[in-house]
């Protein structure tokens, strides 16, 4: 039964994204155009050489950020919407650091700004999670509203606070040197990696994946982890068994703002070294869509976020070399989204018809008393 | 010949990917008799009445309703051959009245669209006055008591022209007096010519009311017998294929210093109604005491506000001299007080934690389950090991799911669990509602166990039967107070199904005023 479930976790995305694929192609092919030589495009401008490669892991960079943040407050049972606007304010945070301090050794200056970026996040998911745990406002609603207001703020202290002098585009000045993360292109090509210098590839990918390994910890290898699987699946079990619902609701939303922050890493300390208004461009709502194809699993997140970062390098390739715009690659990817929801649910309820009625059987009259379980979720 | 059978199945089989629910089973159910189906969890009785109700099709097999056979039938059609189903759980419009309850979505109409009240009122009154039901056809569902809503669902079925009820748990929510009110219609019907199908799992009711009786165990029929020829005993047999412990040997109880203390306890709704009122109790180490009452008088949430789930509104909780009202549900728990919450899937397991994560729910945040924060997976696991050995979970796996078990191996998990820590109080309340009878044996033996070694134990159940056997002191709750106590030698069932029903006056705690039920309450997860 076990391995069934964790069979379906797997093979629901596969083929969801088969089915994108091929529900693409016949796009690629109303518009005339040849769907393998699109593919093959596609796929060259991806992996076909080391700088593809590059751009496909600085591509998934933020996604990967986004798509934790997204699946850490899931696991809570909450549905961080707001993860764009908690990237805006841990970028901004980690940006102001960067600007406010004037000389530092990289040593202490790259810590000090991830911890802002990631408080920045966190910050800003307290306050939808306190609202949640106090009063049972919803978060969906609460994190919606944050976003905009962080887009708000952000936009609004870049033009008239911290706008780079002499300069038309709405961005900050350069933060200090010290802090910026370093680009990997030296360091592969030491390896035998010949990355190209002018490969935006740096050591936030470093991050992500120790963001990675952190959120598995995290959530299957401690006793906060335990809590926020326990409330997410059953509060009324979890408030029984002498757990802290609010706190650990609470704690889960703050973790999750961080991860969402950590994006800065990427955006502001690895690639712009400025925080540029209205930058994200959507990162935090792809987020969304990373934690739904990973199941919400940290290791299914990074997975998704490659995938993404391949279609978006693969995106410029298709639409530098042929006629079909860079469109249809949003198009795939929404198409991918949609197949892995509609796919895992008729997965899902396949399987219950198949294991559950046994289930149903075995306990008897408990049907009853699992419709009224199904009522509290 | 075959007009005399109101329901024959034949042969009836239905098969899941893990297991055979119905393999073969034939029931042949008489005209105008009362037959009992029994059978313990997972026998396959709901499954049987799903196919012949037509919410599941049969993979194989043969079903005749009076002598017309059916194939491939939908509920509709099943209800248009006689056949009415009153489900274990009512479905009923709470502000709508009996009258219109009754009539919902067969209404008799004027002029097409609008509906005839009166005449729905008239053929209310009608069937009800015909049977003894009782049933005014102007209150409202909410004003009634859970037997009079009961009454209702049977009319209702009745309205649509059922000759043949078939009735599912009929007398898990109800009170011994209406349960005797319940059988006295049932009677009523049979003499009127209807067949009433009636499945339970309690022995005693069988014997009372049935003609006949089929048992079945493992998706089989393994018997089919006339209820005089027969006894509580045989068919406990039948049912679990091995001879079984209806009594629970109990040796007098020892009690020694007060363990828990409840006085001037008081605790309201999330509609400011008063849920509990005045409650005072007081158990001592090695003594159960059994709180006795019809659900939704305040059981609940006087468990509640003992774990600390609830606040208490007034009134002081003391755990062996120390108060501990209004503590966190996690500073109780590390007092040594064991919680066996009354709905297992809803409060007292995570369905999709594995075993091994449910058996340390709850002290995961201890020793020598966690350091520091962090989980130590070795320690669970052993931890889960042992307590499946010793307490023969099934399947004997800490890595599967806990939804996967069957109900009373759920329930066995939160025993193992909430015993293992040797407590000094034990709440359990309704401990073994929906179990097997195996499990009940387990359930009861491990409960007079905890006893025995000095815990005090506090048993919350609705099942009258079970408050007789454990207890040694029995308190009786009605509307969020305790109407009455009792030393369990010195009471029968009698009075204390009266004392239930808050109309038991013979004691000073005895209360007088009449609202009929508290109003249950549901608390926010």
């Amino acid at each position: 039964m076990k391995r069934l479930a964790r069979f379906t976790s797997v093979l629901s995305p596969v083929a969801a994204v088969a089915a994108a694929f091929l529900v693409g192609g016949l796009v690629v092919l109303a518009i005339g155009e040849s769907p393998l030589r699109i593919y093959g495009i596609l796929f060259r401008g991806a992996f076909g050489s080391v700088d593809g490669v590059g751009l496909v892991l600085f591509n998934a960079c933020p996604l990967i950020f986004a798509g934790l943040a997204v699946a850490f407050a899931f696991r809570a049972g909450l549905f961080n919407i707001g993860g764009e606007g908690q990237l805006y304010i841990g970028s901004f945070l980690c940006a102001w650091a960067g600007l406010s301090v004037s000389s530092l050794t990289p040593w202490l200056a790259i810590p000090l700004l991830v911890v802002a970026a990631a408080a920045g996040g966190a910050l800003w998911a307290s306050i939808p999670g306190f609202l949640k745990a106090r009063f049972g406002v919803h978060e969906v609603i609460n994190t919606i509203m944050m976003n905009f207001i962080a887009i708000g703020l952000t936009s609004y202290l870049v033009v008239n606070v911290f706008k780079e002098a002499g300069q038309m585009t709405p961005q900050t000045p350069k933060i200090l040197a010290s802090a910026h993360l370093p680009r990997l292109a030296g360091a592969a090509r030491a390896l035998g990696i010949p990355l190209p210098d002018a490969n935006p590839l740096n050591a936030s990918i470093l991050i992500a994946l120790a963001a990675v390994g952190l959120a598995w910890f995290i959530l299957y290898r401690t006793t906060l982890g335990y809590e926020i699987r326990a409330v997410g699946l059953n509060a009324a079990a979890a408030e029984n068994a002498g757990i802290n619902v609010r706190r650990t609701l609470v704690l889960a939303m703050l973790l999750s703002g961080a991860f969402a922050g950590l994006v800065a890493t990427n955006e502001v300390m690895g690639f712009r070294h400025r925080f540029l208004d209205n930058f994200s461009g959507g990162i935090g709502f792809m987020g969304i869509a990373v934690a739904l194809l990973g199941k919400n699993t940290p290791v299914g997140v990074l997975l998704a976020a490659l995938l993404f970062g391949v279609l978006n390098t693969g995106a410029l390739e298709v639409d530098v070399f042929t006629d079909v715009p860079r469109e249809l690659i949003l198009v795939l990817q929404a198409i991918t989204i949609i197949l892995v929801v509609v796919g895992n649910e008729v997965l899902t309820r396949r399987l219950e018809q198949r294991v559950r009625p046994a289930e149903a059987t075995g306990a008897d009259g408990n049907a009853d008393a699992g419709a009224a379980t199904g009522e509290a979720a | 010949m075959a007009a005399a059978n109101a329901i024959e199945m034949r042969g009836i089989t239905k098969g899941y990917p893990r297991v055979l629910a119905n393999d073969r089973v034939d029931l042949d159910v008489r005209k105008g008799e009362i037959h009992a189906i029994v059978g313990e969890n997972g026998a396959g009785k709901s499954t049987l009445m799903k196919i012949l109700y037509g919410l599941t099709p049969p993979d194989a097999g043969e079903i005749r309703l009076e002598g017309t056979r059916l194939n491939k039938h939908r509920p509709s059609d099943a209800i248009r051959a006689g056949l009415g189903m009153v489900h274990q759980h009512f479905m009923l419009v709470d502000t709508l009245t009996v009258a219109e309850n009754v009539v919902l979505g067969e209404e008799p109409r004027v002029a097409g669209i609008m509906i005839d009240a009166a005449a729905a009122r008239e053929r209310v009154e009608k069937l009800s006055s015909q049977y003894g039901f009782e049933l005014d056809p102007d209150e409202y569902i909410e004003n009634l008591s859970v037997g009079l809503e009961q009454r209702v669902e049977i009319v209702k079925v009745l309205y649509r022209g059922a000759r043949i009820l078939i009735l599912d748990e009929p007398t898990g929510v109800l009170t011994p007096q209406e349960v005797s009110e319940l059988f006295v219609i049932l009677r009523a019907l049979r003499e009127a010519g209807c067949t009433i199908v009636f499945i339970t799992h309690k022995l005693d009711e069988v014997i009372e009311l049935a003609d006949r009786v089929t048992v079945m165990r493992d998706g089989r029929v393994t018997g089919v017998v006339e209820a005089a020829e027969t006894t509580k005993e045989d068919l406990a047999r039948m049912m679990v294929g091995r001879d079984v412990l209806l009594r629970v040997e109990k040796a007098p109880a020892t009690a020694g210093d007060t363990v828990l203390a409840v006085r001037g306890l008081a605790a309201v709704g999330r509609k400011g109604t008063k849920v509990l009122e005045d409650v005072d109790l007081e158990i001592r180490a090695g003594e159960v005491l059994g709180v006795a009452g019809v659900q939704g008088n305040g059981q609940t949430e006087l468990v509640e506000v003992l774990t600390g789930l609830r606040k208490a509104h007034a009134g002081e909780v003391l755990l062996g001299g120390a108060d501990v009202t209004g503590l966190t549900p996690r500073a109780i728990r590390d007092l040594g007080v064991a919680h066996i919450p009354e709905d297992r899937q809803a409060r007292g397991l995570v369905l999709e934690f594995t075993v091994a994560e449910n058996l340390v729910l709850g002290r995961h945040h201890r020793e020598p389950f966690s350091r520091r924060g962090v989980l130590r997976l070795d320690a669970i696991r052993e931890h889960a090991s042992e307590l499946i050995r010793e307490n023969d979970l099934r399947p004997p796996d800490p890595d599967v799911a806990a939804g996967t078990l069957s109900g009373g191996n759920q329930q066995k998990v939160i025993v193992a669990r909430e015993f293992d820590g040797e407590p000094t109080l034990l709440v359990a309340s309704q401990p073994t509602r929906g179990v097997d009878i195996g499990a009940v044996e387990f359930v009861h033996q491990s409960l007079l166990e905890m006893r025995d070694r000095g815990a005090a134990v506090l048993l919350v159940s609705a099942e009258l039967s079970e408050i007789m056997t454990l207890s040694d002191r029995i308190a009786v709750m009605y509307g969020g107070r305790i109407v009455a106590t009792f030393e369990s030698g010195e009471v029968d069932e009698e009075t204390l199904g009266l004392a239930m029903t808050g109309a038991w006056t013979g004691g000073a705690t005895a209360r007088s005023d009449g609202d009929r039920r508290a109003t249950p309450e549901v608390t926010a997860a």
